[in-house]
């Protein structure tokens, strides 16, 4: 097999994932001494396991074993199928920024509309002055693998005090099977500014396939977001992505992850409350089934005093589906006053579903009003009898009570056509089910 | 012409034996009220014909127009027009009220073979039912029964029983909790459903709730059987006279 598996401790792996690599990937001399940085790292402490405490429910040495090669550049007949997964999966209304097996597509890409409201560049562009893109302020395995292989990514920053009339899209398609995707983006949002930023990953007749991205987001004062990420990859794929954001003072940011894909997920998300008065709300919905793994784990900093962070989280697990929720809160030695709290709910809808759920606070702080609270459950056959006893059949009334469960998280997203599109996906997850 | 046969009925519930061999026939067009102590299974009975899990027949059968209900699934008994309006309502949180009785309208006429209804068409008859039962629109915004009294929760039974236009109406133990007002306001929405087609089953511990929906037929049961069955008249004879008698004879 041509392609290499990092090894750990006494293995020294020489590596052709990057070799082989590395005259495709794009960047100064600056940048390519980062990366091959980043890839030693990597190759030091390979893929995370079950003894590294982070990763302990995640061992994607288990789950995963070897990382595939990087994707080709999409040729044409790859681009006209990820053309009509657009057309499927675009919001309407959203400017659509479409990265094709981690190569960003200007042609699917709504760049001329965008321009008018928001500063972009491709991470290939950037990457020519700003070696900076590539560093992070923690790093892990995956996160360094990142570093060293990121293709192509979309680099954005929205200016002081602009609204942008409407949301912006990065869609992430995948047409190649049994090949890597690496993508690492960039999202300025400036002082006083409004944005929505949606972020969608999904399959184009693709298998098997492997995404590793990483989201840097770093928002200004004042500023009101609202981020959302549905990662919709194909049964059998693995996505692995890494978000850094960095919120300053008096600001509202709105974060909603759906995981509804993938053979193999985690979603880790690293957020710094850096300024005072600044509300957190980060929600997530896990929909798995067959025998999924999808991982959510948020680690929550309050910096400073005077913010509130709110975390609803929800799993449906079917069949002998994996969800693991690991929810960190920091409370900083400073961070008087602060107000988090996380709440994860799980619904077992099979004997064999698995819900793993690891709440940890870290309190420095002395006043502060800190929480968390867990559930996990079979659907009530009580609630299942009443409705069945009005007409509807036991699939449709598991439906109803699904949605209803999920529906707290979803519901935290304020603009309804972005909670609609939500709930259609949510909606195609219960279809699917056997 | 008989629309519910209940012949010879056995049910155990947890290896006790609650329904000894009841019987009992109602015809198309008629109100029988089961009249009866606490736990002689009232409730157990029409758990039984609405098809709750956790009962097991082990004799006896269930006719509902000559059909088996005892093979079907409780949606499909009430696609067929069977409707229990429950002892106790479930409060349903997050499922809109008017989601719930859109998707329950639908689902029984797609499983008639019947068209959905469309929107405008189930708004107009929800607001009409609505309105006769003194039920405000918002509260049809909010989760099923969530935060609603114990006589909010009775008027939404038969808000359904309405908008379902079900062929037998069985009504647990519906004046419960609920004080004479709202008890004279389900009566009549009840009563303004009786017709030469459906029959309905009221099923009381008490006889007041009788004075509003007059039975044609007055059963008594008694330790999961019906000891005793007669015209209207046998209910005041109960109120005079308790239901110690029975207990006796049974
Ligand atoms: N789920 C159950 N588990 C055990 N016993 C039950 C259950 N449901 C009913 N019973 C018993 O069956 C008997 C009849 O109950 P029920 O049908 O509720 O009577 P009623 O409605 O006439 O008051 C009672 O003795 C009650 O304790
Ligand atoms: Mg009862």
């Amino acid at each position: 097999m041509n392609v290499a598996v990092a090894k750990t401790g006494k293995g020294r792996a020489v590596s052709d994932l990057f070799t082989s690599a590395e005259g495709r990937l794009p960047g100064s001399p600056a940048v390519t001494a980062v990366r091959r940085e980043a890839f030693e790292t990597y190759e030091r402490l390979g893929l995370p396991h079950r003894r590294i405490e982070e990763w302990k429910y995640t061992d994607l040495r288990a789950l995963v074993g070897e990382v595939l090669p990087l994707a080709a550049s999409p040729d044409a007949a790859a681009l006209k199928r990820a053309a009509d997964a657009v057309k499927v999966h675009a919001i309407d209304g959203a400017r659509k920024l479409v990265l094709v097996d981690g190569v960003f597509a200007a042609d699917l890409s709504d760049v001329k509309a965008l321009v008018a409201e928001a500063g972009f560049k491709t991470l290939r562009e950037a990457l020519d002055k700003d070696a900076g893109l590539l560093q992070t302020a923690s790093l892990d395995a995956v996160i360094a693998l990142n570093a060293a292989m990121a293709t192509d990514g979309v680099v954005l920053s929205i200016a002081d005090g602009a609204k942008l009339s409407a949301p912006i899209q990065i869609i992430h398609i995948a047409t190649a099977g049994s090949v890597s995707a690496f993508t690492r983006s960039q999202i300025v949002i400036g002082k006083g500014a409004r944005a929505t930023i949606v972020e969608t990953f999904v399959a184009a007749d693709a298998k098997a396939y492997q995404v590793n991205d990483a989201v840097l987001v770093s928002v200004g004062d004042d500023a009101d977001v609202a981020h959302i990420r549905l990662m919709d990859d194909a049964p059998d794929a693995v996505n692995i992505t890494s978000h850094f954001v960095t919120i300053g003072a008096n600001v509202k940011y709105n974060f909603f992850n759906m995981t509804t894909g993938a053979a193999v997920s985690r979603l880790q998300g690293f957020i710094t409350l850096a300024g005072e008065g600044s509300e957190l709300s980060a929600n997530g919905v896990n929909l798995l089934q067959k025998t999924e793994h999808g991982d959510t784990t948020l680690v929550v900093d309050h910096a400073v005093p005077n913010c509130v962070s709110r975390e609803i989280f929800r799993a449906v697990i079917d069949d002998r589906g994996h969800s693991v929720f690991q929810g960190r809160i920091i409370v900083r030695p400073d961070a008087q006053k602060t107000d988090g709290k996380m709440m994860t709910r799980a619904l077992l809808l099979s004997d064999e579903a698995e819900a793993d759920n690891k709440p940890e606070l870290e309190i420095f702080a002395d006043d502060v009003s800190c929480g968390h609270g867990a559930t996990a459950g079979a659907l009530d056959d009580n609630l299942l009898f009443y409705l069945k006893a009005r007409g509807l059949p036991e699939k449709q009334a598991q439906a109803l009570l699904i949605q209803a469960f999920v529906g707290e998280a979803i519901e935290q997203i304020a603009d309804e056509p972005l909670r609609e599109h939500v709930i259609g996906i949510a909606e195609r997850w219960l279809e699917r089910r056997s | 012409m008989a629309l519910l046969e209940v012949k010879d009925l056995k049910v155990r519930v947890e290896e006790r034996e609650i329904l000894h061999g009841l019987t009992l026939t109602v015809n198309e067009g008629e109100v029988h009220a089961i009249m009866g102590p606490n736990g002689s299974g009232k409730s157990t009975l029409s758990h039984v014909i609405a098809g709750k899990p956790g009962y097991e027949v082990t004799d006896g059968q269930i006719l509902f127009k000559g059909e088996d209900l005892l093979e079907m699934e409780p949606n499909e008994r009430a696609a067929k027009g069977v409707f229990l309006a429950f002892q106790y309502p479930v409060e349903i949180p997050g499922v809109a009220t008017m989601n719930f009785l859109r998707t329950a309208l639908n689902a029984q006429r797609k499983a008639r073979g019947e068209d959905e209804y469309s929107t405008p068409d189930f708004l107009k008859k929800v607001r009409e039912v609505s309105k006769s039962l003194n039920i405000p629109q918002d509260m049809l915004k909010r989760g099923v029964n969530v935060g609603f009294s114990g006589g909010e929760k009775k008027r939404n039974e038969v808000l359904q029983m309405a908008l379902f236009e079900p062929s037998l109406c069985i009504l647990d133990e519906m004046d419960s909790g609920l004080d004479i007002d709202a008890l004279r306001i389900a009566a009549d929405g009840v009563n303004a459903l009786r017709s030469p087609g459906r029959a309905m089953v009221v099923i009381t511990h008490y006889q007041r709730l009788l004075n509003y929906i007059v039975p044609d037929v007055v059963h008594v049961m008694s330790k999961g059987r019906v000891v005793k069955s007669g015209g209207k008249d046998l209910a005041l004879e109960l109120e005079a006279s308790g239901y110690a008698q029975f207990e006796d004879a049974a």
